[in-house]
């Protein structure tokens, strides 16, 4: 494996997490091509809680996948630790994903009939952590996000807001530089949203993951630190949000 | 990191017994047809030497009588005593030569009676035909020349005219002969044509020639060649000196047939053996519909699990982990047939070699190689739809309704 010469490749400090330098992406070509992201420059620093909004179109999913690494920008460079993703290969990028990120999605994403423990042992075995050591963490991820004794259970037998929670600590269990969250509360009702939203919240601020969000939902945002809009490729908006600090 | 990959490929498998179940069936009818041609058809050609071994490989039989079309015979002229003298005489190779006459005749002790084939013979004839003297004792000179009336049995008559009774010294009745039981013959089993070699009844050729008969003929000549001597050439020796006893000229046919034991083995374990191969021939191509089976259900499983391989690239599986993970899980799902296919071969064989009478031969070789083929078969057959798996686009394959 070659992870060790990436890690140490990002041990430089005083520079941003993520940075985004005139980012574009073009989908299709010549007269099909469609501008998805037309020059974004954003900076997020680590500890940050990030809301990105904006309406269907405006470049929040693509410029998501981006940031995750699943894509690569078609100009403008985006670095991240330090890291130019735009000159990975895709196993690189892979391998920066798995210890570097954590995904939540709209849709939970979860594995069918597979419990919700071995769900959140999946990125952990990935990073071929011993057998003791993948539960040992996964429980503890589960308690984190309130599933305690919920262990066993596969995804059918969860609510829609347990579902989220099992992906969260899929997600977190490999403590992540960043958590990305895809409209994690899209699919949810308030009750269950603002659950959820709590507990990002409380991850933010009590162990200090970073954290980006695409949300559709104003007052989902009014949680978060800093709020950024899309519209059209470009960002129209970046503003600290005093209330949530 | 395999093992890892292994046991992540049995979850799956759990997942979805019927369906794994299914997809291997195909191997599992394969590899078992296989193993099971190869064993029987083994039992058999091994069944059909020893039988041969056990009438003696290097056996010939002279027979009066000339090789006619179907249907048709001629006088045969019978061979006498004096043949089988010269031939032990004058052709070298031979290591034994046994005169044979006989004849089914019911034989009678007590209120049992079993109809059986009565010999008459000498001493020779149980080292021609491999037999051995299990208790008593064989003819001696004298009961030979004066044709006494004595009589050494076979198993099977033994069993069913004695039982459970001491049968030596007791007196027997074959027809109007009444002779005393000297001898009891090892038991032999059953010959290549199914006849009971046990079933049978020796006694002295010239008591069978004079009491039973009424003439002086020999019925055929039973002759073992010395080991290592060439049994062609023997044949050949035998016909010679045949001819010139029964004075023909170069122009008459041979009115005696000498034939060879090791022709017949040769051509009946070669029966048995093209045999195993094409039906076996005709086994293996299930196993090809079998991996034919699996890639198919390898592909129908990749794309239902395309959101799931969306999930495994999003948080940091590698393509080569994926492939991995598709090509595991087709080689177990295809060394699981494999092994069930085994196992289930070991039965039927077993269950088969009962109905047929046929030995049951284990066979580790074939039972290896089956297993080496069904993994290669995952193999083949699973490469192709994990690397569709592995070549997902993350983004689209996170999208896949």
């Amino acid at each position: 494996m070659k992870t060790a010469d990436t890690r140490e490749a990002t041990c430089e400090s005083g520079r941003h997490l993520i940075e985004f330098r005139g980012v574009t992406k073009v989908y299709g070509e010549g007269q099909a091509a469609m501008e998805a992201l037309r020059g974004i420059d954003l900076k997020i620093d680590e500890g940050e809680f990030v809301a990105i909004m904006g309406p269907s179109g405006s470049g929040k999913s693509t410029c998501m996948n981006i940031l995750g690494c699943l894509d690569t920008p078609t100009s403008g460079i985006y670095t991240f630790k330090g890291i130019e993703v735009g000159q990975l290969t895709r196993k690189q990028r892979a391998l920066l994903r798995r210890h570097y990120q954590g995904f939540v999605f709209q849709g939970y994403n979860l594995l069918n009939r597979t419990s919700a423990l071995e769900n959140v042992e999946l990125p952990l075995i990935y990073r071929h952590a011993p057998a003791h050591e993948r539960r040992q963490r996964s429980l503890q991820a589960l308690e984190t996000v309130g599933l305690k004794g919920w262990e066993s259970h596969t995804p059918g037998e969860l609510s829609g807001g347990q579902q989220q929670r099992v992906a969260i600590a899929r997600a977190i269990v490999t403590e992540p530089a960043v958590l990305l969250a895809d409209e994690p509360t899209g699919n949810l009702d308030t009750a269950c949203s603002r659950e959820i939203l709590e507990l990002l919240t409380s991850l933010n601020c009590d162990q200090g993951i970073t954290i980006v969000m695409i949300t559709h939902e104003p007052d989902m945002a009014a949680n978060a630190k800093r709020v950024v809009h899309f519209l059209d490729g470009l960002v129209a908006s970046d503003k600290q949000n005093g209330r949530a600090q | 990191m395999l093992w890892n990959t292994i046991l992540l490929s049995l979850r799956e498998i759990k997942r979805n017994v019927m369906r794994s179940f299914l997809t291997i069936l195909g191997i599992v009818i394969g590899v078992g047809a296989v193993i099971t041609m190869v064993t029987i058809g083994g039992g058999a050609t091994l069944q059909v030497k020893q039988q041969i071994a056990s009438m003696g490989s290097n056996l010939l039989m002279v027979s009066p009588g000339k090789r006619l079309g179907p249907g048709q015979s001629t006088g045969n002229i019978p061979f006498k005593q004096t043949d089988v003298e010269a031939i032990a005489r004058d052709v070298r190779s031979v290591a034994a030569v046994a005169p044979v006459s006989s004849q089914a005749i019911k034989a009678i002790f007590g209120n049992q009676n079993w109809s059986s084939q009565v010999t008459g013979s000498d001493n020779q004839y149980f080292t021609v035909t491999n037999r051995s003297i299990g208790a008593g004792r064989p003819f001696s000179e004298s009961e030979l020349r004066a044709g006494a009336a004595v009589c050494i049995v076979g198993e099977t008559v033994r069993k069913k005219l004695f039982g459970g009774q001491e049968a030596l010294g007791e007196k027997i009745r074959l027809q109007k002969l009444s002779c005393e039981v000297i001898g009891l013959l090892e038991g032999k089993g059953q010959s290549t044509m199914g006849m009971d070699q046990d079933d049978i009844v020796v006694i002295p050729l010239s008591t069978y020639q004079r009491r039973i008969a009424g003439n002086q003929d020999v019925g055929l000549i039973q002759i073992s060649v010395q080991q290592g001597a060439s049994t062609e050439k023997a044949q050949q020796e035998i016909g010679r000196l045949m001819r010139e006893r029964r004075h023909l000229s170069p122009s008459d046919d041979d009115n005696f047939n000498v034939m060879d034991m090791k022709e017949i083995a040769r051509m009946l374990t070669g029966t048995t053996q093209l045999l195993t191969a094409l039906l076996s021939a005709v086994a293996a191509v299930s196993l090809l519909v079998g991996g034919i089976g699996i890639m198919n259900i390898m592909l129908v499983s990749v794309t239902e699990r395309t959101r799931e391989i969306g999930i495994r690239l999003a948080i940091g599986a590698l393509e080569s982990e994926v492939l991995m993970q598709f090509l595991v899980e087709a080689v177990v799902l295809s060394s699981f047939g494999g092994l069930i296919g085994i196992v289930a071969a070991l039965a039927g064989s077993l269950w088969l070699a009962g109905i047929l009478h046929v030995p049951f031969v284990f066979n580790a070789g074939i039972i290896i190689i089956a297993f080496l083929f069904s993994a290669a078969v995952g193999v083949i057959f699973g490469y192709f739809p994990a690397l569709k798996a592995a070549r997902l686009d993350p983004i689209e394959a996170l999208r896949y309704e």
